[in-house]
């Protein structure tokens, strides 16, 4: 019982303190079940959000039922999922109930400017503490170059994107042995 | 019955969105287009509000729209219907991925997975710095230079970029909350 209130209560803190959803939530991710609970590793973590956004469905859902997946099975994942979307609930219900103007309170936009540059800063601290795991030697950081290029550069679906890069990878490895054993 | 029909509407953009977020707009449109259960005009307010707040913005929206639609019951039921197709379809994954853990596939897979992931993030985290750091509207209009650069901004990612790999102790909403009052002490 324990480990899914804790399971809940995690991910509804996360949820609560994650601006503008799915990659957003890394920073929190690396902080709380990474660092805090060691829930999972940092490899493992990556590899969560690698299958979470080639999977239908939002990706901060995802994410979570895979992290609640690895403790307490489908139970578990089901209790991470309502755990992340609990604070949405509540704040939405109350801003849609008692302030519908809330997004035109110059206040209001004051800060979310102020949160924004701190989001994407957050984020990309992540992407720097991550790339020792990732970009091991010079196909990942070829890899790495070109899809970076492509999302910059044209809009081909992130979907395809990530398939294309899994299936490449399969390839390099894959040669790798032919070679090694001939 | 009201509540099967978002819990039905919104189980389908759960099931065929990618990537979420603002991925489920042309999901939105289409709901109020076919259901008339509120206008556009009201989606763009849902919007905005979704991203002013925390919380995933596709299931922000979700609950935004299944109150407006049918009260606080109705908020619950489309959120769940938004992430029910997450909770099946990753549970199928993760057990597939448990049980062939030790595959030299997956982990061929994942050693592509990981680099592309990561690219994908630092655009996404680049995009977003992009849009608060620099003013290429306002550039256009005036054709000053330096009227192109967010110079508040720009500060402000720098001091915290510092800050947080110099003290990598202070937990990230730290830094959030101080930016959210830098914002509005320094009118973002």
């Amino acid at each position: 019982m324990k480990v899914y209130l804790q399971l809940f209560f995690t991910f509804t803190y996360i949820g609560a303190v994650s601006f503008g959803g799915g990659y957003s939530m890394l920073p929190m991710f690396q902080r709380e079940l990474v660092s805090k609970k060691a829930w999972l590793s940092e490899t493992e973590m990556i590899d969560y959000f690698s299958v979470s956004q080639c999977l239908p469905g939002i990706i901060a859902a995802n994410a979570a039922v895979f992290v609640g997946y690895k403790q307490k099975k489908v139970f578990g994942g089901i209790i991470a999922a309502i755990g992340a979307v609990f604070p949405s609930l509540v704040i939405i219900t109350i801003i849609a109930a008692l302030l519908t103007n809330f997004a035109e309170i110059e206040l209001v936009q004051n800060a979310f400017a102020g949160i924004r540059v701190c989001v994407s800063v957050l984020i990309i601290n992540t992407v720097i503490r991550l790339w020792k795991q990732a970009i091991i030697d010079k196909s990942t950081l070829v890899l790495f170059s070109l899809v970076f290029l492509l999302s910059v550069l044209t809009s081909l679906p992130v979907a395809i994107m990530v398939a294309v890069a899994g299936t490449t990878g399969i390839a390099i490895q894959m040669l790798r042995k032919v070679m090694k054993a001939k | 019955m009201i509540y099967f029909q978002l819990f039905y509407e919104f189980f389908k953009t759960g099931l065929f969105v990618f990537g979420g977020g603002l991925a489920t707009i042309p999901f939105l449109q289409e709901i109020s287009e076919k259901t008339g259960w509120f206008t556009i005009q009201q989606l763009m307010d849902m919007i905005a509000i979704s991203e002013a707040t925390p919380g995933p913005i596709g299931v922000n929206m979700a609950t935004y729209v299944g109150y407006t639609v049918a009260g606080l019951t109705g908020g619950i039921v489309a959120t769940l219907g938004l992430i029910t197709p997450s909770i099946i379809i990753a549970c199928i994954i993760a057990r597939l991925l448990y049980k062939f853990k030790d595959s030299q596939y997956i982990d061929a897979a994942f050693y592509g997975l990981r680099p592309a992931s990561l690219a994908l993030i630092c655009s996404a985290g680049l995009a977003v710095l992009r849009l608060s750091l620099f003013q290429e509207a306002l550039w256009q209009d005036t054709g000053l230079l330096i009227s192109l650069f967010n110079f508040k901004g720009i500060c402000l990612a720098l001091v915290i970029f510092a800050l947080s790999n110099k003290f990598k102790n202070l937990h990230p909403v730290a830094f959030l909350a101080a930016s959210a009052v830098i914002g509005m002490v320094f009118r973002f």
